[in-house]
């Protein structure tokens, strides 16, 4: 190996490394807020890939069915809590609306606009605004009413919400994968390194969402709130935060986090209804790098994984994944003699 | 037929005991009249979800357009779904024979699946028509039988060709599963009776987000030819990035990357790529001297009518197939024994070794007692990416 082959190698892992760090930054995220290791993440990874590889087809995508079946389940769910808690009919009948003002609105623009084809950044939008509320929605139908159970019980809950979504991908993308056109087909040489416009794109998109994440917990209110919410749940309640306005906020940010990163990466890779789950699992493997809470140990995380497998790909690609899923076993170790031995809490 | 007592019980709601009775008796006696009337039972287990859906829905299609009858006899067809996992082919083939008493049973169409399905079928002494290549150590395949070319024949098609075309080195990068493994195997030992050189081996899986490592690697190497191992629209990806790395020789793919998706996803990358083929896919492009032009054409003729112009696939290929064997065997079967008896499930895989030359839409098919695949060496097509569309060589 000369210093070429390692460049080229090191800027490939760098650029999965970028995404692997979006991933791993919205794994941290939901687990901080909600208690929730968030295997699914992945999936809206190919949701935002397989969205828009369907738009760029001029087809409706099948997730936009899924938000109108979210929403309505959601709003009759808002109904049925309204009977029990004997709000007005007028109130019952604003909170149904509210969750199914957006979808509605978002599915009625993309029927109109799929056979439109418009052009791919004006898609990419819409693809965020199909998939983003798929969020809030996951949440609000498989984890609020179980908020305060254990973290095993809902870790076994997101093992069934994954196989729910991938099984419902592959019904609405079918099984033959897609490659999106590129964002920017631009080459720069550095040396002995071409620089594609997608990967600049990749880094460009990660780090400007990574400083807009900490400006947005450093500077806002919902912000701070859910900052709050993830180093005190019950005190974050009694200074009047929403718990669960919060967990669909973080839902929220991490199904947009995975959409972005289904965007990004979906130019570069061909994308299966179920690529998702293990670009979602790298992701996790650097937020336990993190510990599942610092976001900077974790995007460093997601940077080490990135370059272990572009490196581990080189010189043993048959036991690529094998070096990827080791790396978890020294790090679990390192973090047990940090910490010293914990009881089981659960 | 098990709807009609309630049926009746909510229309005549005065019916007595004994009159209940007596319905229950005829119910019994239909259904043992049912089990004893002769229908051909086929139990089908295919992966309909999972990662190798792409391969079992288009057999299921194909299924779909399959006659009532076989032989003469009424065709229970039974299609389970096994969702890509080697559990669930065991437990619908355990289903079939236990419960459902079939006289054959097909699938799976991948390859980890197909395996273990095998020793079912064995235990239980019937036909088992593989449609993926499944490899099994010798006599462990007394009752299965293979549907797709081995990958030994195909490698030998795109050895022939690689020779001449003056190919010395090559370099592998395929799937790090059991079609990658096979076809390394079968590819290293033909390569070298040829003298050509594999210069580097590496792996990638289907869902890797880059290949580039291992481009890099085997570009730098720089062979005269390199030889994608991928299936569907995943052998795409790898190809892309051989070129992305620069690399300028020859590239070949399988017969699993036969399919549209590859130009489809490819785009100009995979222009003049060679691809080896069975001939169902290129039907009308066959030169009339080839065994299975008509068959093949009759095939993607009823397959694209039913499904839409270019849905034509290699493995709906292999479901049209096991119906052409079937209705070759069967009759010869049917003087032996009854279906859904023992007799008539030996005699069906002696009258499967014994049929001869069999030309199918695959290729011509040579089952014997002691070759299960059987698909000759004349069935490999070499066809050649050109200006997004397949070309013979």
């Amino acid at each position: 190996m000369d210093f070429s082959i390692a460049s080229i190698l090191a800027l490939d892992g760098a650029t999965n490394g970028a995404v692997y760090a979006l991933l791993a930054l919205a794994t941290v995220l939901v687990f901080a807020i909600t208690r929730v290791i968030f295997i699914p993440q992945g999936e809206f990874v190919a949701f935002g890939a397989l969205t828009l590889a369907m738009l760029q087809l001029g087809k409706l995508p099948g997730t936009v069915w899924l938000l109108l079946a979210l929403a309505g389940l959601a709003a009759v769910l808002e109904l049925l809590q309204g009977l029990r808690t004997h709000r007005s009919p007028t109130a019952m009948a604003r909170r149904a609306l509210l969750t199914l003002a957006w979808p509605a609105a978002v599915s009625v623009v993309t029927a109109w606009a799929a056979p439109r084809q418009w052009p791919l950044a004006a898609q990419s939008v819409l693809t965020l605004a199909i998939v983003t509320p798929l969020g809030p929605l996951v949440y609000r139908l498989a984890y609020e009413k179980l908020a305060d159970a254990t973290v095993l019980v809902l870790l076994i809950v997101s093992v069934g919400v994954h196989f729910a979504l991938t099984g419902l991908g592959l019904v609405f993308f079918g099984a033959e994968g897609f490659r999106n056109p590129s964002f920017w087909d631009e080459r720069f040489a550095l040396g002995p390194v071409s620089l594609s416009g997608q990967a600049l794109i990749i880094f460009i998109a990660s780090i400007a969402l990574m400083i807009g994440l900490a400006l947005f917990f450093g500077r806002t209110l919902q912000g701070k709130a859910l900052r709050a919410t993830a180093v005190n749940r019950l005190g974050a309640r009694l200074m009047g935060i929403s718990t669960s306005g919060a967990g669909r906020l973080s839902f929220g940010l991490a199904a947009f986090i995975g959409a972005l990163s289904g965007l990004l990466i979906g130019p570069t890779t061909t994308m299966f209804y179920d690529s998702g789950f293990l670009i979602g699992l790298k992701g996790f493997v650097a937020a336990v790098f993190g510990a599942l809470s610092s976001y900077p140990a974790a995007a460093l995380g997601a940077i080490i994984v990135g370059l272990l497998e572009s490196f581990g790909s080189f010189w043993a690609s048959a036991f690529k994944e094998v070096i990827v899923f080791t790396f978890i076993l020294p790090v679990l170790l390192w973090r047990s003699f940090q910490h010293g031995v914990h009881e089981d809490e659960e | 037929m098990q709807l009609t007592p309630f049926h009746q019980e909510q229309t005549e709601t005065t019916l007595d005991l004994k009159s209940r009775l007596s319905l229950l008796a005829l119910l019994a006696a239909t259904l043992f009249a049912g089990s004893a009337r002769a229908d051909l039972t086929v139990g089908v287990s295919l992966p309909l979800t999972g990662p190798a859906s792409g391969l079992g829905l288009p057999m299921q299609n194909q299924f779909k357009l399959w006659p009532t009858t076989v032989a003469g006899q009424k065709l229970n067809l039974i299609i389970l779904d096994d969702a890509t996992d080697p559990t669930n082919g065991v437990k619908n083939a355990k289903r079939f024979v236990t419960e459902d008493k079939v006289d054959v049973i097909i699938g799976s169409a991948a390859t980890p699946v197909a395996i273990p399905m095998a020793d079912v079928a064995a235990e239980s002494g019937t036909v088992q028509l593989a449609a993926s290549p499944a490899p099994l150590p010798p006599g462990k395949d007394t009752w299965t039988f293979r549907l797709p070319q081995s990958n030994g024949v195909m490698a030998t098609g795109m050895i022939t060709h690689m020779v001449r075309n003056g190919v010395k080195s090559v370099g592998f990068l395929g799937y790090s599963d059991a079609y990658g493994e096979s076809w390394l195997k079968e590819f290293t030992a033909l390569a070298e009776k040829q003298n050509i050189k594999i210069v580097g081996v590496e792996r990638f899986a289907r869902s890797d987000t880059s290949v580039t490592a291992q481009a890099l690697k085997l570009a730098s190497a720089n062979p005269d030819a390199m030889l994608v191992v991928a299936s569907g629209s995943g052998a795409a990806m790898p190809e892309k990035a051989l070129v992305e790395r620069g690399y300028k020789g020859k590239i070949y793919q399988t017969h699993a990357a036969a399919t549209r998706d590859l130009m489809r996803i490819g785009g100009k990358d995979v222009e003049s790529t060679f691809v080896v083929s069975g001939p169902a896919v290129i039907a009308e492009q066959l030169p009339d001297s080839h065994p299975s032009k008509a068959v093949a054409v009759d095939f993607v003729t009823k397959y694209e009518k039913a499904y839409g112009a270019g849905s034509r696939n290699q493995f709906a290929g292999h479901a049209y197939d096991a119906l052409l064997v079937l209705q070759k065997a069967v009759p010869v079967a049917l003087q032996r024994g009854q279906p859904g008896t023992k007799e008539f499930r030996a005699a069906l895989r002696e009258a499967f070794e014994n049929m001869g030359l069999l030309v199918v839409s695959h290729g011509v098919l040579h089952w014997t007692k002691d070759d299960h695949w059987g698909f000759t060496n004349k069935t490999p097509v070499m066809l050649k990416v050109v200006n997004a569309d397949w070309k013979i060589e």
